[in-house]
């Protein structure tokens, strides 16, 4: 089982674990003594700390730098324990320990009370997805042990932590210099019943079995050896959730190329009768499907992941430079790896105040947002959280990785995608029809649409008669508008309203939206998206808003992948 | 799953990811129990196969059964072999047996440079980009400290005080040219997991891990001027297990035996920050 403790800086993390290590008879015979030695050359006081903060550096700064893996053996269970950095500066290398975890101590000094790094780590952990979670109230004895002030922290942490639906497991009073509460429970804190560390750590759950999810296997590479006359073409990667053994019918995603399962193969052989969560496995296919690294294989007949390129998804972010959408960035997902672009922002928060950012324009270092994104070609990918590899992604920018999040959702891809993220708007045809007006123009509305950031292009008036070649061309101007990332609004008059099906035909699906402006009800045949009084123009320009907001384009649903 | 699956199957994982992304590849192979169980992983990730060369730095002070041993499963299991050695300095009897430099030195020296000249590749090759290594993080202190995908600078250093992020199973497998990503698959691994896996597979492990009958043997390996064995009467895999679990060595730290270690007052972090494995 993995373990975190985080929190705040000099709140004594490494303090805890050096102290549970000593206390639990997990050191070697002689490292106290070094560590003494080391102290008393160097003359300082004596830290238990430097068990962990092993490094030159550390030790000289009395801080952690980087996350150090520790490992104990407790009630016949193994453990291995982050104890992560809780200065702010190093937050790449908590989140590098943390997001290992089954579960974390949130580390509060009692004394000092709830810092800036004790709520940023604390929001920190629920976007990693760790749930299991206990705060341990640090150095009580310079509280003078007392229930009143433990009780006082508790209710007002508690409450910051519920913001975010974080529910500590147990709140635990210890004193990590002295080992009260850690291994064994203090004689001068009767007042509290509750675990010590090392029960609170025993009543860990591990993590989830996925063998009872759909079958998901992000495809890692697609070996042929030939060495030694080995003639398999095995297709290689980890089960993230389900199993799966020969004669199971595969979809690849987002590739959609289907075979069966000839063989499963192992070293030395033979193979696994099945394969499920967790194993590192591979498989001859009955058919030669021709399978790139990225594709992720599920089976027939179990619902499949989303196939998209664009994604809302909330992030962190650790990079030196800020996340803007001016810049190409690689996003890591599974195995999956392609370009993408910030599209949107949606809201940035201060992840330790939780306060949002006015106005955001990027992302800025050790902030935390939803967004939305665009990549070069589509992904597989499972939103919510199991199994959790298929929605976790990070980005690289310039070789470095500088956030990670969680996909949302997939949202819609436009038609002319590209172009009309440059105009952050969703390209339509909005069909004006009205009576008796003679087709002219509303200028007002394309101002106001102008106004509100819209990129508009007005079409002249569309006069009767319909015939085909005249309706032809203005689908042949409509779909170029389009495609150009416009918003196009197109006047049309005093038709025979069933004529326009024939010019709905020519548009690509679901970029045509209908509006009938006059005093009574729409026309039967006009099938009308929208009715308006033609004096109510706010009306109008507020529905075209929202159909053309980027963040109007419908979820993508998850595909079948029945026979 | 079963602790050891667990293990195996993330190493497993690891090593995949490594030949899938970089270019030219590398293990660093010692002879001592932890490269030979990841050697091991790699047949088992590759079905029978290790896709890349070995290289193995030898100072020309090691024990000489252990080149026996490298030179059996080179021939049993097909491998590919480079073989590291600093000439130059053996020349000029800079070394710390020969009394002309200190002990910190010669291993920069025989096992540091010497590995950095094979890193490079031959003449007319490109040097590797991806050099596995099996270090454990429960080895020592700086070990505790490190990343599965490591990168290194141009001169092979280790900037231990700016480590990229690393969570959720993506590596660092972008890097920019001249430079390299040390791959650590054993990070996860304590000294009885390597016992215990030993065990379970049947990995053939070189002789001198053994009590031999004199009561003594080597629990980590080295050159034999720096490196002396143990009091131990284990003679098998199940005795060496019994003893770390529960007998005489559960209290001993592992690497005991190795005198760099304590000549270095950072643990090995001076030799490691230069590019030592």
């Amino acid at each position: 089982m993995e373990i975190a403790f985080v929190g705040h800086v000099d709140h004594g993390k490494s303090t805890i674990v050096g102290r549970l290590l000593a206390d639990t008879g997990s050191l070697p015979q002689g490292k106290l003594d070094q560590i003494r030695a080391f102290c008393e050359a160097n003359a300082r006081p004596f830290e238990y700390a430097f068990l962990l903060d092993a490094l030159r550096n550390e030790r000289a700064q009395g801080i952690t730098i980087d996350v150090a893996r520790v490992f104990f053996k407790s009630g016949g269970r193994a453990y291995t324990i982050h104890d992560t950095p809780g200065h702010a500066e190093f937050l790449k290398n908590m989140v590098s320990g943390a997001a290992r975890a089954d579960a974390a101590l949130l580390v509060l000094d009692g004394h000092e009370g709830v810092q800036e790094n004790s709520r940023r780590h604390a929001y920190l952990l629920s976007m990693l997805g760790i749930r299991q979670v206990a705060v341990l109230v640090n150095k009580m004895d310079l509280l003078d042990r007392d229930q009143g002030a433990f009780d006082a922290l508790v209710d007002s942490f508690g409450r910051h932590l519920a913001r975010f639906e974080l529910v500590p497991s147990h709140w635990i009073p210890v004193v990590g210099r002295t080992g009260e509460n850690l291994a064994a429970r203090s004689g001068e804190m009767a007042w509290y019943h509750g675990p010590t560390l090392l029960e609170a750590l025993a009543g860990f759950e591990a993590a989830r079995p996925l063998e009872e999810l759909p079958f998901r296997l992000p495809v890692q590479d697609v070996y042929k050896f030939t060495a030694n006359g080995d003639t398999r073409r095995i297709v290689a990667g980890t089960v993230e959730s389900g199993r799966a053994e020969p004669g199971d019918e595969l979809v690849f995603h987002p590739s959609g190329k289907r075979s069966r399962i000839r063989s499963l193969e192992a070293f030395p052989g033979p193979g696994p009768a099945i394969v499920s969560a967790g194993m590192a496995c591979g498989f001859t296919l009955e058919e030669p499907v021709y399978l790139a690294r990225g594709e992720v294989a599920a089976k027939a007949g179990e619902p499949g992941p989303v196939c998209a390129n664009r994604f809302r998804a909330s992030l962190f972010w650790l990079g030196k430079r800020p996340l803007h959408s001016g810049r190409d960035y690689l996003l890591k997902l599974g195995t999956a790896r392609v370009r993408a672009r910030l599209e949107r922002i949606v809201r940035v928060l201060d992840a330790s105040s939780l306060e949002p950012r006015e106005t955001p324009e990027a992302v800025a270092r050790h902030e935390v947002g939803e967004v939305v994104l665009r990549l070069a070609r589509p992904i597989a990918f499972d939103p919510g959280q199991l199994p959790p590899a298929m929605s976790r992604f990070v980005l690289v920018d310039d070789f470095e990785i500088s956030g990670g999040g969680l996909l949302l959702e997939g949202l819609a891809e436009g038609v002319a995608s590209g172009r009309a993220a440059r105009f952050n708007q969703r390209p339509l045809v909005i069909l004006l029809a009205q009576e008796g007006k003679g087709g002219a123009h509303d200028h007002g509305l394309d101002l106001a649409l102008s106004d509100a950031g819209r990129a508009v292009y007005p079409l002249p008036a569309l006069m009767a008669p319909f015939h085909k070649e005249r309706l032809t061309r203005m689908a042949e101007q409509a779909r170029l508008l389009l495609d150009a990332g416009l918003l196009v609004l197109l006047p049309v008059s005093e038709p025979r309203w069933t004529d326009l099906d024939a010019l709905k035909g020519m548009l690509p699906e679901g970029r045509l939206k209908v509006v009938w402006i006059g005093d009574g009800p729409a026309p039967a045949g006009l099938h009308a998206d929208l009715a308006v009084d033609p004096r109510e123009d706010r009306t109008l320009s507020r529905a075209i808003l929202r159909w053309t907001g980027v963040d109007a384009a419908e979820a993508v649903s998850p595909l079948e992948t029945g026979h | 799953m079963h602790h050891l699956d667990q293990l195996e199957n993330r190493s497993i994982h690891i090593l995949r990811e490594a030949y899938s992304s970089f270019r030219k590849l590398g293990m660093l192979w010692s002879i001592g129990k932890d490269s030979t169980v990841m050697l091991w992983l790699a047949r088992k990730a590759f079905f029978g196969h290790v896709p890349f060369p070995l290289i193995h730095v030898d100072t020309t002070f090691k024990i000489p059964e252990m080149i026996a041993y490298r030179d059996r499963l080179v021939r049993e299991w097909g491998l590919r072999l480079i073989v590291g050695t600093n000439h130059a300095a053996l020349a000029a009897g800079d070394t710390f047996p020969s009394g002309k430099v200190d002990r910190i030195t010669c291993c920069r020296l025989l096992k540091t440079e010497a590995m950095k000249t094979a890193l490079a590749g031959g003449p007319g090759e490109e040097p590797f980009t991806g050099i596995i290594a099996g270090i454990r993080a429960d080895e020592e202190g700086s070990r505790s400290k490190e990343r599965t995908f490591s990168p290194r600078t141009r001169e092979s250093d280790w900037d231990v005080d700016d480590q990229p992020p690393e969570f959720w199973n993506q590596y660092k497998t972008d890097f920019a040219p001249g430079t390299h990503v040390r791959i650590h698959p054993l990070l996860d691994w304590t000294e009885l997991d390597i016992w215990e896996y030993i065990g379970r597979e049947g990995i053939p492990t070189v002789s001198l891990y053994y009590d031999q009958g004199d009561g003594r043997r080597y629990r980590s390996l080295g050159c034999h001027p720096c490196t002396t064995p143990i009091e131990s009467t284990a003679k098998n895999v199940q005795e060496i297990i019994a003893e770390l679990s529960t007998g005489k060595l559960s209290g001993i730290a592992e690497r005991s035996g190795r005198a760099q270690d304590k000549d270095d007052a950072g643990g090995l972090e001076t030799l490691r920050r230069d590019g030592y494995m």
